[in-house]
């Protein structure tokens, strides 16, 4: 009953809410730039503005590829060990696929479930790391309140309940539905928390690419873009 | 009363108000009566509604206090690590807060805000460089400044600088009388040591129109001479305008955008008036990055570009040295060890890296580079307005000792620095540590390495 409640209507009101609201997100971004408030001209140095974007998206994409990246090793590590696995894990693993082909009558292609297990497992360590840096280190714990720990926990949530179900552990039938309900309320947050970092970060990337690539120096001649 | 006679929401627009200012020492009263001033909630508020798009409405939203800003503030690391100098949590607790409580904050609030915007950010835009996100609080920080501005929460000397620009449009009490005098003065001083050298003002259609900072005619006036004597030696076709001669921007570090408008707006209508072909500007840093970087954006001008192309001296040094127009004796060379300031409001603002180094390799034997250094230097620590606010002498002192390390580790102890805000925080800094640290502009390290031309040598009697 419940089963059929959680993966059918209300998983796709989830998904609707995901891809309408991250849509929305995105819109409503480009739609608040402004040109003389920002003191960026975004629509006149066009050419110069693509190429500070394309600049900022590839070094800060690439693991280690900023100076910022390069002084904290161990950070950017696990920042990149966290990111990969929580964005490569749900999109290819098989059983989702398998339900994708079902409903939607498409799906992508599949990572082996061994594989699956140790990414989920990455997962869960980076974050246990990263959540434990923020606990020791006073900079970063001074800054920390509420709402971070709860994008953690809305984060990992889906893939230790998937990890559970999956290994069968206890009542695998309940941990599936907790996994499933998990999973969505993570869809949904998304768009309306600091998770929407999830499209945000390629609007701000973008956008201080341009500010770096029009203005700060990138039209200079012999100059061939900010440094990151 | 909420408002006070020193401290208060008016701007300052006349030679009066300014006088008036200047007679409360050091600002003494003014702070007094800003802790009863009040503050208009729904002003902020409107503010925010009209100014507050995407761009910083998402930084403030996003940021996932993940702290890897740290560590990139120089008063961070200059303050003990001191979590509440991490930049996250300076503009969370500040901006971010205002923004959340909807401007409804007390006088108390407003000038802890104040206190956070002048004395613990320069606005030297690091941070931008080392968020994932690319926030950057030194555009936070100037937008905060905006609003604590026109609240009247202000500190005391940025008030009066602002009113200077509205006055004079300059950043001190200099008329054009008083500057086309020091020129005039200038070339009488320098025409006998440089045969046939002429500062030609108002001249049409040169070349280069020349534009500088009102400390050079207030207190340095042989800066002019100096540029003058290396405009000359290179031939250029040059001029000063009488009016519109004046690049630096206080109106910029205290956040009064109507004053920014009206101070570059006397440049650019220099440039309409002459029809130069380029601007130079002074060794100035911050001067660059009003008039030439955001000017064109607070003057509306729809390409972002000033109404002439315009270069900062440094370039201007390189391309005469690139062409072959200043010819530098090589056995002038410094010997000694000699490292390089990058100033942030070209270094981060402009992309200047390459031409500072290409300078330092044609007048310098061994040049140290600062570690990190280009993009990724570090503030003098007197940026933003700071070296000239006596209520934050404590806390620019403090911000110094990163730079004082950088100099340290080069073990040079001659530091170039084309930059006015630079030049005077080394300065105070040499003063703070007493290392026997001693710092230079180009243009007298230059004219010292000139090879002068034969016809302008004077002939010994
Ligand atoms: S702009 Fe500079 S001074 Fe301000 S918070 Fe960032 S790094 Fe620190
Ligand atoms: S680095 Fe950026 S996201 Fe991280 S705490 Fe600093 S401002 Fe926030
Ligand atoms: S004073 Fe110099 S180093 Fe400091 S912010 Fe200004 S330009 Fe940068």
């Amino acid at each position: 009953m419940l089963y059929d409640y959680v993966t059918g209507p209300i998983a796709l009101i989830s998904l609707v809410i995901f891809f309408v609201g991250i849509t929305a997100r995105v819109v409503l971004y480009i739609r608040g730039l402004d040109w003389r408030l920002d003191r960026v001209t975004y629509t006149v140095n066009v050419k110069y503005g693509i190429k500070g974007a394309l600049r900022s998206l590839f070094f800060w994409m690439m693991p280690y590829g900023t100076r910022s990246w390069r002084v904290k090793p161990i950070v950017t590590f696990f920042v990149f060990a966290l990111h990969i696995g929580v964005l490569f894990t749900p999109i290819f693993l098989s059983a989702h696929n398998i339900i994708l082909k079902e409903k939607f009558n498409f799906s992508f292609f599949t990572i082996p479930d061994a594989l699956a297990d140790i990414l989920t497992i990455i997962v869960i360590v980076s974050a246990v790391v990263l959540l434990i840096r923020r606990l020791v280190l006073p900079e970063v714990r001074n800054i920390t309140d509420f709402k971070d720990y709860m994008m953690i926990a809305i984060t990992i949530a889906p893939f230790l309940t998937g990890f559970l179900a999956y290994h069968q552990a206890g009542d695998s039938q309940f941990w599936t539905i907790v996994h499933i309900i998990s999973g969505e309320i993570m869809l949904v947050a998304i768009p309306f928390t600091k998770l929407s970092h999830f499209v945000m970060f390629f609007c701000t990337r973008v956008q201080i690419g341009m500010d770096y690539g029009i203005k700060r120096g990138g039209m200079k001649k012999g100059y061939s873009g900010q440094n990151w | 009363m909420a408002e006070g006679q020193f401290c208060n929401k008016s701007t300052v627009n006349t030679e009066e108000g300014i006088r008036h200012l200047l007679s409360d020492t050091n600002g003494k009263t003014y702070y007094k009566e800003m802790e009863a001033l009040e503050v208009d909630s729904a002003a902020i508020q409107a503010t925010f509604s009209k100014t507050l798009k995407s761009r910083l409405k998402t930084w403030l939203e996003i940021c996932t206090h993940c702290g890897l800003c740290a560590d990139s503030c120089f008063y961070y690391l200059a303050n003990e690590k001191a979590p509440n100098q991490v930049p996250s949590y300076k503009i969370q607790s500040t901006l971010g807060e205002l923004v959340k409580r909807k401007g409804k904050v007390d006088a108390k609030f407003m000038m802890d805000a104040m206190d956070t915007a002048w004395s613990k950010c320069t606005c030297c835009n690091r941070c931008s460089q080392y968020c994932p996100f690319g926030i950057d609080m030194g555009i936070m920080f100037g937008y905060l400044r905006g609003i604590l501005y026109s609240q009247g929460f202000v500190p005391w000397e940025m008030k009066i600088g602002a009113g200077m620009h509205r006055v004079y449009q300059a950043q001190m009490d200099i008329t054009s009388e008083d500057w086309v005098d020091t020129v005039e003065w200038m070339e009488e001083e320098t025409e006998e040591e440089y045969l046939g050298l002429k500062i030609p003002i108002d001249k049409e259609n040169a070349d280069i129109i020349y534009t500088v900072n009102a400390r050079e005619p207030k207190h340095y006036p042989e800066d002019i001479a100096e540029a003058a004597a290396l405009f000359h030696i290179t031939g250029e076709d040059w001029t000063v305008p009488s009016v519109g001669w004046e690049e630096t921007s206080i109106a910029m570090f205290a956040g009064d955008w109507e004053a920014c408008k009206i101070q570059v707006e006397s440049v650019y209508d220099a440039m309409e008036r002459l029809k130069p072909k380029r601007m130079v500007v002074t060794e100035c840093g911050h001067a660059y990055r009003a008039t030439v970087t955001e000017g064109p954006y607070w003057a509306g001008l729809k390409d972002g570009k000033t109404p002439v192309e315009s270069i900062h001296y440094v370039e201007w040094v390189a391309e005469v040295l690139r062409n072959g127009k200043l010819k530098l004796d090589p056995t002038k060379k410094i010997k000694e060890p000699v490292t390089y300031q990058d100033s942030c409001n070209y270094i981060r603002n402009a992309g200047l890296s390459n031409d500072a180094r290409y300078i330092m390799s044609m007048i310098a034997e061994d040049f140290r580079e600062m570690k990190p250094s280009k993009e990724h230097n570090f503030c003098c620590g007197g940026g933003g307005g700071l070296n000239g606010i006596g209520r934050y002498r404590k806390q620019r002192d403090a911000g110094l000792a990163v730079k004082h390390k950088q100099i340290m580790d080069t073990g040079a102890k001659l530091v170039i620095s084309p930059c006015h805000n630079c030049w005077d925080a080394i300065r105070d800094l040499e003063e703070v540590y007493e290392d026997g640290i001693r710092w230079s502009f180009l243009k007298p390290i230059l004219l010292k390495m000139a090879i002068i031309p034969e016809h302008m040598i004077p002939k010994d009697e």
